[in-house]
């Protein structure tokens, strides 16, 4: 097991060099430089080449490199012109408001999704077991901002149940004092990972009813009952927890769409405000967070995995 | 050594489909059976596909938004270069079978003029991720060692960067046009091919004919594109299939938030853009939303069926055998 979570670290820390590199790589993309997308077609070159010295632009792609990672490791993301604000500082005021959307639609997505998963196998073919299968494959095939789209025309538009607009405010605080504003984007949110868990619920209960230990619980008089709930529940639900883990680019995404058409006040609303701006700066700080929780998120997956499943053994 | 993830933590199986997927099955030995019984597999394998009322549904979906938005234009003329702001935001009607939209194009035609692009760069997309991604995934998982492991951080690397991120800041880079939003979309999906191909590959290469290539002096290249691609072949399609409906979802997104393909081209999603502030003004213009959105539903939908099917006739053929 030591030697398992070495290895996976080291693996990660790999990913980690590979990745950041990437990440610096992409800002390089712009036509011009970052500097130039920065200050828009009417800077002159003075300007240009000021700024590029000021940044460190103007030094070699590996000096810049190891400056930019250092700076991150001491919780530098970079320094935001257009919103006169450190990229830390807007993380530290919209990470919050992103976890309490991403956190509450997947609890909901969880509760909804795997009792009813569970329940699409243990009644398999039937027609209740139709009905779900056809809400998942709508769920896959609907893009995420027209759940949004749709919720708002027929709960705020047609019937004025809920506001049409996502909570506003600087703090958590202000968000949670508006529950009713909450409830579109969350149930938005909550929409696209439901099809996840549940058709994952389902296929692993199918797959679990069938192993030995299930017939033995049964051979030796355990009741229908305590099979479900004992047995089955509790081997499917680890895969969930690690599935948990990995699905963080999908919330990333998920995040970023919802708190665009509620007009949601977290990251993904100031990152694509960051990509209409082009503030490369913003756009930099985020992807390399969101890239690094998801390496997290891999390993501890991984891991959980390990330490959940006593047949797992990694050698 | 890289450590294998137990099935179920692959990453590459869990966005958007992994629920759908299961385990890949391992399809094997297909290639060296005779052509002629081959044929009959294949027959069998359709029959399977056939006689799956969903996924010939599917097909008819596809067939049919093909026809309507490459052919439809022939038959129903619309003015699709120049805006008439006389029409704007009309309501359906005789003449306008489903309104106008802000600038006065016709509705009708704007979804067939916006499908070509969906539908194109839907397919383009899924082709080239899919090939590259193959390519790069079966020489990964059969060269093995050091350059296997390095590669595959090179692919978790680039799965790591939330794929919705990534897409938004290529296109923000590049503005892209039709042709250039197919490699937006393709430059970070081919990466979970290639992981999904790889796994297969590992299986495939210790199988009898693949070591004899190596031992009658075949060079890898024929080893890979004659024996592991073709044996992995299910897998690759059934992929392809998804991620068709994945770089539609996908270029729809961006094209809602405003970052897809630049006018005058369009898409469905781009048609939703405004989507929010009409249903938000005092009428109710429902033609400017549902319209392109059940279309993008049906579409991927209809893609999802056929996908499903397609593992299933591919892995029920290989059970059957």
């Amino acid at each position: 097991m030591t030697g398992f979570l070495i290895r996976r670290i080291l693996q990660a820390l790999v990913v980690l060099f590979l990745v950041t590199l990437f990440t610096l790589f992409l800002v390089h993309l712009f036509p011009g430089g970052p500097i130039r997308a920065m200050l828009g077609p009417r800077a002159t070159p003075e300007q240009v080449a000021f700024f590029n010295r000021e940044y460190g632009f103007d030094q070699p792609f590996y000096v810049q490199y190891v400056k930019w990672v250092d700076q991150i490791a001491h919780g530098n993301f970079g320094f935001s012109l257009k919103l006169n604000m450190s990229v830390a500082a807007l993380i530290a005021q919209d990470l919050p408001k992103t976890i309490v959307l991403v956190a509450l639609g997947t609890v909901v997505s969880l509760v909804f999704g795997i009792p009813l998963g569970i329940y699409q196998a243990v009644k398999r073919y039937t027609l209740g077991d139709y009905a779900l299968t056809g809400v998942s494959f709508l769920g896959y095939a609907t893009p995420t901002f027209f759940v949004g789209l749709l919720l708002v025309e027929w709960f705020s538009v047609d019937i004025h149940l809920f506001p049409p607009f996502a909570p506003q405010g600087t703090s958590v605080g202000q968000i949670l004092s508006q529950p009713k504003a909450l409830v579109l984007p969350v149930v938005s949110f909550a929409f696209v990972l439901y099809a996840l868990w549940s058709r994952y619920m389902r296929s692993s209960v199918m797959d679990n009813l069938v192993q030995d230990y299930v017939r033995t619980a049964r051979a030796k008089g355990a009741s229908e009952r305590r099979v479900l709930w004992g047995h089955v529940f509790r081997n499917s639900l680890m895969s969930i927890v690690t599935l948990l883990g990995l699905s963080l680019p999908t919330m990333v995404g998920g995040a970023i769409l919802i708190e665009v058409v509620f007009n949601y006040p977290g990251m993904g609303l100031a990152f694509y405000n960051a990509a209409l701006n082009v503030d490369y700066q913003v756009l930099l700080g985020f992807t390399v967070l969101a890239t690094l929780a998801t390496i997290l998120g891999n390993v501890l997956a991984d891991v959980s995995y390990a330490v959940l499943d006593p047949r797992v053994r990694y050698s | 050594m890289a450590v294998i993830p137990p099935p179920g933590t692959d990453p590459a199986q869990i966005p958007e489909y992994m629920p759908l997927m299961g385990p890949p099955g391992a399809p094997d030995g297909a290639g060296s059976l005779a052509a002629a019984k081959q044929r009959g597999l294949l027959r069998r394998g359709w029959e399977v596909f056939a006689e799956n009322k969903l996924a010939l549904a599917g097909v008819a979906v596809i067939v049919f938004m093909v026809l309507f938005c490459f052919v439809g234009p022939l038959i129903y003329h619309t003015n699709q270069i120049n805006t008439n702001l006389n029409n704007t935001l009309c309501s359906p009607s005789a003449a306008h079978l489903l309104g106008c939209d802000n600038l006065g194009y016709d509705q009708v035609g704007r979804l067939m003029v916006g499908g070509q692009t969906s539908l194109e760069v839907g397919f383009a997309a899924a082709v080239v991720a899919v090939v590259f991604g193959t390519l790069y995934g079966a020489f990964s998982g059969f060269v093995g060692g050091v350059v296997d492991a390095f590669l595959m951080r090179v692919v978790d690397a680039g799965l790591s960067i939330p794929y919705v991120m990534a897409v938004i800041i290529l296109s923000v880079v590049f503005h892209p046009n039709t042709i250039i939003m197919i490699f937006v979309i393709a430059v970070f999906y081919w990466l979970g091919v290639a992981r999904l191909v790889r796994g297969e590959t590992l299986t495939l290469r210790t199988r009898e004919y693949v070591q004899a290539v190596k031992v009658i002096g075949g060079r890898r290249s024929r080893s890979i594109v004659r024996h592991i691609i073709p044996n992995a072949i299910g897998t690759i399609i059934v992929q392809a299939t998804f991620a068709v409906a994945d770089s539609i979802i996908i270029l729809a997104s961006l094209g809602f938030l405003g970052l897809g393909v630049q006018a005058p081209a369009t898409d469905w999603g781009d048609m939703l853009s405004g989507g929010l502030t009409y249903l938000q003004s005092s009428q109710n213009y429902w033609w400017l939303i549902y319209p392109p959105g059940i279309a993008i539903i049906l579409t991927c939908i209809a893609f999802n069926f056929v996908g499903d099917a397609l593992r299933d006739a591919f892995e029920t053929r290989l059970q059957r055998r």
